[in-house]
């Protein structure tokens, strides 16, 4: 994987190592998933979120919704990074009597705003929200990041016309678009496309990026609005399983969890030095 | 009722600005008065009930107190996930408002019957359940829900209820409300039921049976204490309602029975059973009030039910 100039980099590398981890100590699912969205998540937190870790209640905040909620060890290693809470709690992930659930769970978790996991929640509450920032007059934006998958879940499009017609220009929307849902490629299971024109006609601003591009990333997210009055969606084209050449485009590792051997390998892949590594975090 | 739950909501926005309405794209002629004098703290979303209760969620999430409004089997049953995930789990300021509980829609068809509403909502962690016996109590129930944090459901029938009780009660989430005496069987009635569960017992004093009432509004919490205390006072104990039997408050009241300790009362539950629902509201239409005739829970059918128990 190239490395990017970018502050990003690092700390997507850090969360990439962390999420590994993770579902290696838990053998839990869902690393294609959460590779998927690790740069998107690591520009967002590491460079354009307003958010207080010191405050995660802080009232004008932006609101961040991991609507895809399985990508849940990927999400609450960038808010470890970020530091909500310390690195250590991570390895807490999917334990017995842990706050860390496998699918995204407010348990009072500073920085969680919705428990997700259940697919098309996340895009209807964060409309409430943006309308509650208009209408209060708050200077803080909503960003909702939504699978590919999960748009088949006739809700999005409920909340998409509200968005439109309720002019949440302080509302956007991420799509993780790495083509390959739960049982099959998006185009085999129910095909998404032409999806770009289905949210212009939806009255979005639409842009398309290389959602593994730090720089088209950010440049992205800081310019929305693209137009007044209009919500934002980002349609991120990215490789499930990315950073890790042997999860890439693999549809079994939506559900595997990797061996110590191939968690090795993949750690080194990202160009971690796996000793230190096992020695901060695991031993 | 639902002029009573309107007036009540308005004179509640009046001192509460935090008090939202959202609307399914129902309720003309009776919700304009709030559109009109709080514009900022209301929108009809359209008929996107889904969308309607993740925003009301939303909204609650930014401190906002959210009604949700429309026939009672569209803001419950097609929403259903978003209430226990994004309402209830959250524990969120979400007070879920149905009109036409029951088979107030009656002839309009069984697609607008909500007569699961009950059992549904009362399985939902967090919710308070409630379903109040006239425009009296609807008032008492719309502040008080208005004022309990956390989600509520509140359960209306359509308009034009007489009032039941003489004056206002005396009233308190969780408490069932006297308003018969008697001393052979004790009625138990919740929502719309309570005008035709008093005459049912006017029907039993002049056949010789004397048969107490009492009003259920708050199916979640039940007035445990009280059902206890019936269920050892009175052979025979008779909830009423318009709704499923099984898990409403004929459910509610049967689980607390089996588990008082040796009960006097034996109980009947009069509401719709699997057989009323699947042999006659599946095959035609009936207005409300024929429904009840033909299901035999009329004022008349529910007195001829309660003095055949105690023979």
């Amino acid at each position: 994987m190239t490395i990017q100039n970018h502050p990003a980099a690092e700390f997507a590398k850090a969360i990439r190592a962390h999420a590994l981890r993770m579902v290696y100590r838990s053998r839990a699912s869902h690393i294609g998933t959460c590779l998927s969205v690790a740069d998107l998540l690591a520009v967002l937190y590491a460079c354009v979120l307003r958010v207080d870790p010191q405050n995660p209640q802080w009232e004008e905040r932006d609101r961040f919704i991991m609507s895809k909620g399985h990508a849940a060890a990927i999400t609450y290693a960038a808010l470890a990074e970020r530091g909500f809470f310390p690195a250590d709690r991570l390895n807490s992930y999917c334990e017995d009597g842990s706050k860390l659930g496998g699918h995204v769970t407010q348990y009072g978790m500073p920085g969680v705003e919705l428990s997700t996991g259940s697919l098309g929640h996340g895009l209807p509450v964060g409309c409430g929200m943006a309308l509650a920032g208009k209408r209060d007059a708050k200077p803080y934006r909503v960003f909702v990041l939504l699978s590919d998958g999960e748009l088949d879940e006739g809700s999005n499009w409920e909340a998409a016309l509200f968005a439109a017609h309720h002019q949440l220009d302080n509302l956007l929307v991420i799509i993780d678009y790495n083509k390959i849902q739960s049982f099959g490629t998006v185009e085999e299971v129910l095909d998404l496309e032409p999806l770009a024109e289905k949210w212009r006609a939806f009255r979005w601003a639409v842009r398309e990026i290389d959602g593994h591009d730090y720089a088209q990333i950010e440049d992205a997210l800081v310019s929305a609005p693209f137009a007044s009055g209009r919500p934002t969606v980002i349609i991120a084209h990215t490789v499930k399983g990315k950073g890790v050449s042997f999860m890439e485009n693999l549809l079994a590792w939506h559900y595997k969890s990797p061996t110590e051997e191939q968690l090795r390998l993949a750690l080194a892949e990202l160009g971690i030095d796996i000793e230190e590594h096992i020695h901060q975090h695991i031993v | 009722m639902r002029n009573t739950f309107i007036n009540t909501l308005c004179e509640l926005a009046e001192e509460e600005e935090r008090i939202w309405l959202l609307t399914g794209d129902l309720g003309f002629s009776v919700l304009e008065q709030f559109v009109d004098r709080f514009p900022n703290r209301y929108v009809n979303v359209g008929v996107a009930e889904q969308n309607m209760t993740g925003v009301a969620a939303g909204l609650a999430m930014s401190g906002k107190i959210v009604f949700t409004y429309s026939i009672a089997n569209f803001p419950t049953f097609r929403c259903l996930e978003q209430i226990r995930n994004d309402v209830c789990y959250h524990q969120l300021d979400v007070k879920i408002v149905a009109v036409g509980g029951g088979l107030a829609y009656g002839s309009a068809g069984y697609t607008h019957h909500a007569i699961e509403d009950l059992a549904v909502m009362r399985a939902m962690p967090n919710m308070k359940v409630a379903a109040p016996g006239d425009p009296f109590e609807a008032r008492e129930v719309t502040r008080a829900i208005a004022r309990e944090q956390g989600p509520c459901y509140l359960r209306l029938g359509k308009a034009g209820e007489p009032n039941v009780h003489q004056r206002p009660p005396a009233f308190s989430i969780g408490r069932a409300i006297p308003v018969r005496e008697g001393f052979d069987a004790a009625v138990l009635s919740t929502g719309g039921m309570l005008q035709t569960a008093v005459a049912a017992a006017e029907i039993c004093a002049r056949r010789g049976g004397s048969v107490a009432v009492y009003s259920v509004p708050w199916i979640k919490p039940l007035d445990v204490e009280l059902i206890r205390e019936l269920a050892q006072r009175f052979a025979l104990l008779v909830t009423v309602e318009e709704a499923r039997s099984s898990g409403g408050l004929g459910g509610a009241v049967a689980e607390l029975v089996a588990e008082t300790q040796a009960p006097k009362a034996r109980l009947i539950r009069i509401g719709l059973e699997d057989s009323d629902i699947c042999d006659v509201l599946h095959h035609s239409v009936f207005s409300q009030e024929s429904a009840r005739a033909v299901l035999r829970f009329d004022s008349q059918g529910i007195a001829d039910r309660v003095l055949e128990a105690l023979r």
